[in-house]
């Protein structure tokens, strides 16, 4: 309760700070820029908003389209692929292997990209603003909303989406408290073979709790944690998460017959696209939680 | 590399001394007495404390009994063959090569396997028919194949295995190109590389008891050849000449030789994963603190070999518990230390 309580406290500083940076720009007429800090800690100023952005995280890229200006996006990574007309626009490589030369030849006024990316001071040294946002937990998904919202000179569409993206997330919580009141069901959520799960303070883990399931794996484990899968027999969780690829051979590991969940078949796999909006921390946080609310009901029965 | 002691036996009167195989039946007995201890503690050391696996031991329920049974005996039993057969892969390639730093995957078999692996999971996620293949090869299959594909390659790329030279560069050459291949396809779909990760860094997790079966039954397949041609290991280290004229079909014995060293080594590759470090140094142990012909280092190294792989998997199971750390990581700790050690040593001996 006190991780979630300590998370909101930040999202409303940020909130507050944003808002505050807003209020500011505007009251000193529009010829004075606006300047925000990214998550490196380095002062963006914003004489007007981007016109040529190129996004290197899917769900910065969502962000950016659901804020309605996806007109303004030139490139993004070879990941963004929702919502549809992305999927046109030019690719600059991935994560960690972004396509300088090509960004660069594009002439962007802004490259979004997250906080791990090594790209940031190369593009700082050919004169190309960047702004970095940590984008992991799903108290980033509204301050980044605010933040993008703020840069793209948007921000009462910002708070709207906010106000869309949290109801949309409180009628999943409030669909699977009706549905199971007072019942916990154990999940363990695989991300990958190894086994690596998705922990409780993973993105991941927080749709799970929110939709009120107990996760076998601890917090102090970390967000992804590589398991002995021996732990997960002895948790014998009631619905395991797993990717297709993974699903049909559960019952061949070792002793794994014996989970309930694998006995009773409480199965819950993905498909690529759905895949996205699960683990992507963005303005489809909603319609990942219902993917993974309606796997729920199809497979514990009350 | 002068540190090391040279991939040669230990020839002339030595190993008939009665002191030595005393030795040898000592050492191996010590061997012995550790893979049973470590196996007992296998049965206690998991995700449980031990007070309450000792408990499971003497009033199982449904649930321990799998844990202890199902889990944890295969899963160290496993580890000691895998052990065991790169220790056996190790040894010969050391006497075939006739070079100490020679290893297990020396032929390019731990990259065919990890290229092996990368496109199983690729074509798993690319279709239907794809994910049906890949279900059915399976992680070990798929391993298997690739590490069987890149012996055959490097083998063909060296026109046989006579050259020892040649050979070793087409084995570099195989590994390099395709590392490459590997790196590029995961390029394409990063998000399968965690699943590789715990490929690249070895895996004991998944061991049951069929794994198990076929890494113990793989192991009887091989040994026993291996056994019945160390004298031609020993006329071998002696300079490929020497080996002729003692009337020995060189192309015959390092083909079933390499055989048994592609065949050991897809096999451990494909159950667990790339684990470092137990193929090269098992047989420096053996050859550290024993004077041995090849015919006792192809017990001792295997020996040697499975009860290093099963210490390291208690290690990664029991450190970070119920989390682990990848099998191969720990050998690699052990490993290079060893390695640092006997540098170390030799230094200050001259």
């Amino acid at each position: 309760m006190s991780a979630r309580a300590s998370h909101r406290r930040s999202q409303c500083v940020a909130l507050a700070l944003a808002l505050a940076l807003l209020a500011g720009s505007f009251a000193d007429a529009a010829a004075q820029a606006l300047v925000l800090s990214d998550d490196l800690g380095h002062a963006v100023s914003f004489a007007h908003p981007p016109q040529r952005i190129v996004s290197l995280l899917p769900s910065l890229t969502e962000t950016v389209c659901a804020l309605g200006a996806c007109a303004s996006l030139v490139a993004t990574d070879r990941y963004s692929d929702w919502p549809q007309e992305v999927k046109a626009l030019p690719k600059t490589g991935g994560l960690e292997d972004a396509e300088i030369e090509g960004i660069v030849r594009l002439a962007p006024d802004l490259v979004l990209l997250s906080r791990t990316q090594r790209i940031t001071a190369r593009l700082h040294e050919l004169g190309i603003e960047s702004f970095a946002l940590d984008t992991e937990t799903f108290a980033a998904i509204a301050r980044v909303v605010t933040v993008v919202g703020a840069i793209l000179g948007r921000p009462e569409r910002a708070a709207a989406l906010n106000r869309r993206i949290e109801s949309a997330v409180e009628e999943q919580s409030n669909r699977a408290r009706a549905r199971r009141p007072g019942a916990a069901p154990s999940v363990y959520f695989e991300v990958d073979r190894g086994p690596y799960a998705a922990g409780p303070t993973s993105f991941i883990g927080e749709m799970l709790a929110r939709l009120g399931t107990r996760n076998i794996v601890s917090a102090d484990l970390g967000p992804f944690p590589k398991l002995n899968p021996e732990y997960i027999v002895r948790r014998d969780p009631d619905v395991i998460f797993i990717s297709p690829t993974e699903a049909p051979q559960l019952a061949e590991r070792p002793g794994w017959n014996r989970i309930r969940a694998v006995r009773e078949q409480r199965i819950c796999s993905f498909t690529p696209d759905v895949q996205s909006t699960v683990v992507r921390p963005g303005p489809r946080v909603a319609e990942g939680m219902s993917a993974i609310e309606d796997c729920l009901e199809r497979v514990s029965p009350p | 590399m002068s540190a090391l002691r040279p991939a040669l036996p230990a020839l002339g009167t030595v190993h008939h001394d009665a002191h030595a195989a005393r030795r040898l039946a000592l050492w191996l007995s010590c061997c012995f007495a550790a893979t049973v201890l470590l196996t007992c503690c296998s049965l206690i050391i998991g995700t449980s404390s031990i007070e309450t696996s000792l408990g499971w031991i003497f009033s199982p329920d449904a649930q321990s009994s799998v844990v202890l049974w199902q889990i944890r005996l295969p899963r160290t039993l496993g580890a000691w063959f895998a052990g065991a057969l790169l220790g056996l892969a190790g040894s010969i390639a050391q006497g075939v090569f006739r070079n100490p730093l020679a290893e297990p995957y020396l032929l390019g078999t731990a990259s065919g396997a990890a290229l092996g692996v990368t496109v199983s999971l690729i074509a798993a996620d690319a279709s239907v028919e794809g994910l049906l293949w890949a279900a059915k090869l399976g992680v070990t299959g798929a391993a298997c194949l690739g590490a069987a594909a890149a012996t055959l390659l490097t083998v063909s790329l060296s026109r046989g295995v006579l050259q020892t030279r040649s050979l070793l560069l087409s084995g570099v050459v195989v590994a390099f190109l395709l590392g490459a291949i590997t790196q590029l396809l995961l390029l394409t779909k990063p998000e399968i590389w965690r699943s590789m990760q715990t490929f690249l860094f070895g895996s004991t997790g998944f061991i049951s008891w069929s794994s198990a079966a076929l890494l113990g039954g793989v192991f009887c397949v091989c040994i026993v050849p291996a056994a019945l041609l160390s004298r031609g290991l020993d006329a071998l280290s002696l300079g490929e000449d020497t080996a002729q004229s003692l009337g020995l079909s060189l192309p015959m014995l390092r083909l079933t030789l390499l055989g048994i060293v592609s065949l050991a080594t897809a096999t451990a590759v494909g159950e667990v994963g790339v684990v470092g470090f137990v193929g090269l140094i098992a047989p420096h142990v053996v050859r550290e603190t024993l004077s041995v012909n090849h015919r006792q280092l192809l017990i001792a190294a295997p020996v040697c070999g499975g009860a290093l792989l099963q210490a390291a998997d208690l290690v990664s199971r029991w450190i970070i518990s119920p989390a682990e750390l990848p099998v191969g990581a720990v050998t690699a700790c052990v490993g290079g230390s060893y390695l640092v050690f006997l540098l170390w040593r030799r230094g200050r001996n001259v």
